[in-house]
């Protein structure tokens, strides 16, 4: 497992229920009330309608390997080689993350398998959502 | 939008060094020494410049170090294609009467590191929270992570990537100021050292020092000055989004196509009529998405295309024909050095020059498919 310790991020006021959430081991994020449609990074408003009300939700914490690269060339404190990988999750969105507890190879790493959320805590502000190859595909 | 023609790119400087590395100038004075340069061929003084644009130093810092006291300042910095945007709002401003002489200046320290600002850290910015923690460790690691899916949804094989490499090698190798000019297989590729796969150093850009300048004044004045005169037949720019990972498409780039169809349309020409074209490439699958998003090919199509030998030398699209930022020169912020060889091959000064070329088009990108800039240029005024 990598140390994130060095990389962790800091919320602000608008991204804070999305980290709160996942200290919680909940991936909270946000839709647009009236389509029902989500979108990501966390914003006050949905940039398809930045009039429109906007809710957060939690979401079911499954998706899809959508891209990712394996690098070779890691920040201090990781251990290469490594996936840096985008997940498109079951509600439409993408983000970038790891995907771990597999071997980090083209042959294990199949675009479009299906993965889920593992919150991982680093320290009491900031818990990661990574994901890892779906139990039972 | 500014009349095709209009105006004219009448002054140009470049430094790029075999070695890679000019140890003895700071950032700052990269931009200077290629400022001055410019001016001598054109035969300008600072005083007759009226306009200052850059990226990699401020405005303010260039204007002052040359003794320049501008009516017009661009700032604009988005990365690698600042430049392109620089020519763009410099050809607006030169055509509505903002100022009649704009100086466009680019100078980084890339690998000496002498006097180069420091990318600003932070733990709140977008890319903190939603990218950083995992793990990429700057452009290689970034920049690449979309093509997996470009690869899956078109076939597209690393061999295919390779070759795009090895037919810019055979460009640099032409070419006196390139830094890596040996003849490279395929397979010399696909043997270089794993970087992030499927990219292996051979498909990454050089990191290097340099830098170059630009002058832009109106056509009408073009015909006052030593140089051949490059016009400006169209130009465009866009940005999309600063997380790479949030690109709305990932086998394409909503800011090349925005840009590559407003320079098109303004210039009121055809992908047929180009002669030569220049895609900004820091790593090999930028060529392949250019060739696409700007229309020179279908979808899917790019790597073929390449593979066939269309954009070799001799092909009928040669492309990056000074070596590319994967064989001639990378300080950070390539799009200069594409502008640099555009306007070479439209006086017919380029060490693999392109017989007869009459159109030829610059296309940038800035950041990790964050943004981007397209000129379309010419030595003939329509």
């Amino acid at each position: 497992m990598h140390d994130y310790s060095r990389m962790v991020p800091q919320a602000t006021p608008e991204t804070k229920p999305y980290w709160d959430g996942l200290k919680e081991g909940k991936l909270m994020i946000q839709r647009n009330k009236a389509t029902g449609q989500a979108y990501f990074p966390p914003r006050p408003f949905d940039p398809r309608d930045p009039f429109a009300e906007v809710e957060w939700f939690q979401a079911s914490g499954r998706g899809t390997l959508a891209t990712y690269v394996i690098s070779h060339r890691p920040p201090p404190g990781y251990e290469a080689p490594f996936s840096i990988a985008v997940v498109e999750l079951e509600e439409g969105v993408k983000m970038m993350t790891n995907i771990i507890d597999c071997p980090q190879t083209p042959e294990v790493l199949q675009l479009d398998m299906p993965v889920e959320l593992v919150c991982h805590k680093v320290n009491d502000e900031i818990t990661l959502p990574l994901w890892r190859p779906a139990k039972g595909g | 939008m500014v009349k095709p023609g209009s105006v004219a790119i009448v002054g140009a400087s470049e430094m790029v060094s075999p070695l890679g590395v000019f140890p003895e100038l700071s950032q700052l004075g990269l931009h200077a020494e290629n400022a001055i340069r410019a001016m001598k061929e054109t035969g300008l003084k600072p005083s007759e410049i009226d306009g200052v644009a850059c990226a990699g130093a401020s405005p303010t810092e260039v204007a002052y170090y040359l003794g320049i006291t501008p009516k017009y300042v661009d700032g604009t910095s988005v990365g690698g294609c600042s430049f392109m945007i620089h020519v763009r709002h410099a050809a607006a401003a030169i055509e509505s009467g903002l100022c009649t002489t704009v100086l466009i200046t680019h100078g980084e320290s890339g690998k000496s590191g002498i006097g180069r600002g420091g990318f600003p850290g932070g733990r709140q910015g977008l890319n903190a929270q939603f990218e950083q923690w995992a793990g990429p460790t700057g452009a290689p690691t970034m920049f690449t992570v979309p093509v997996m899916r470009y690869m899956n949804t078109y076939g597209v094989t690393e061999e295919q990537l390779a070759m795009v490499a090895v037919v810019q090698r055979e460009y640099a190798a032409r070419n006196p100021n390139a830094m890596m000019k040996e003849p490279m297989t395929v397979e010399d590729v696909l043997n270089s050292r794993m970087i992030a796969y499927p990219f292996r150093l051979f498909m990454c850009c050089l990191v290097t020092d340099g830098g170059g300048a630009l002058i832009l004044t109106s056509a009408d004045r073009a015909k006052d000055f030593p140089t051949k005169p490059v016009y400006i037949l169209g130009t465009g720019e866009s940005v999309e989004t600063p997380l790479v990972s949030q690109m709305e498409d990932f086998t394409s780039s909503r800011a090349f196509s925005v840009a590559g169809t407003t320079a098109f349309a303004e210039a009121g020409i055809s992908r047929d009529d180009v002669d030569h074209l220049m895609i900004y490439d820091a790593f090999a699958h930028l060529p392949l998405y250019g060739l696409e998003d700007l229309g020179f090919v279908g979808r899917g199509e790019a790597a073929r295309f390449i593979w066939d030998g269309n954009t070799r030398p001799g092909g009928k699209l040669p492309l990056n024909t000074n070596g590319g930022g994967l064989s001639y020169t990378h300080s950070g912020m390539y799009g200069m050095y594409a502008l640099q060889e555009s306007v070479r091959q439209m006086r017919g000064t380029a060490p693999a020059q392109v017989a007869g070329a009459k159109i030829s088009v610059a296309h940038g990108v800035g950041g990790m498919f964050a943004a981007s800039g397209t000129i379309i240029m010419s030595n003939e005024r329509p």
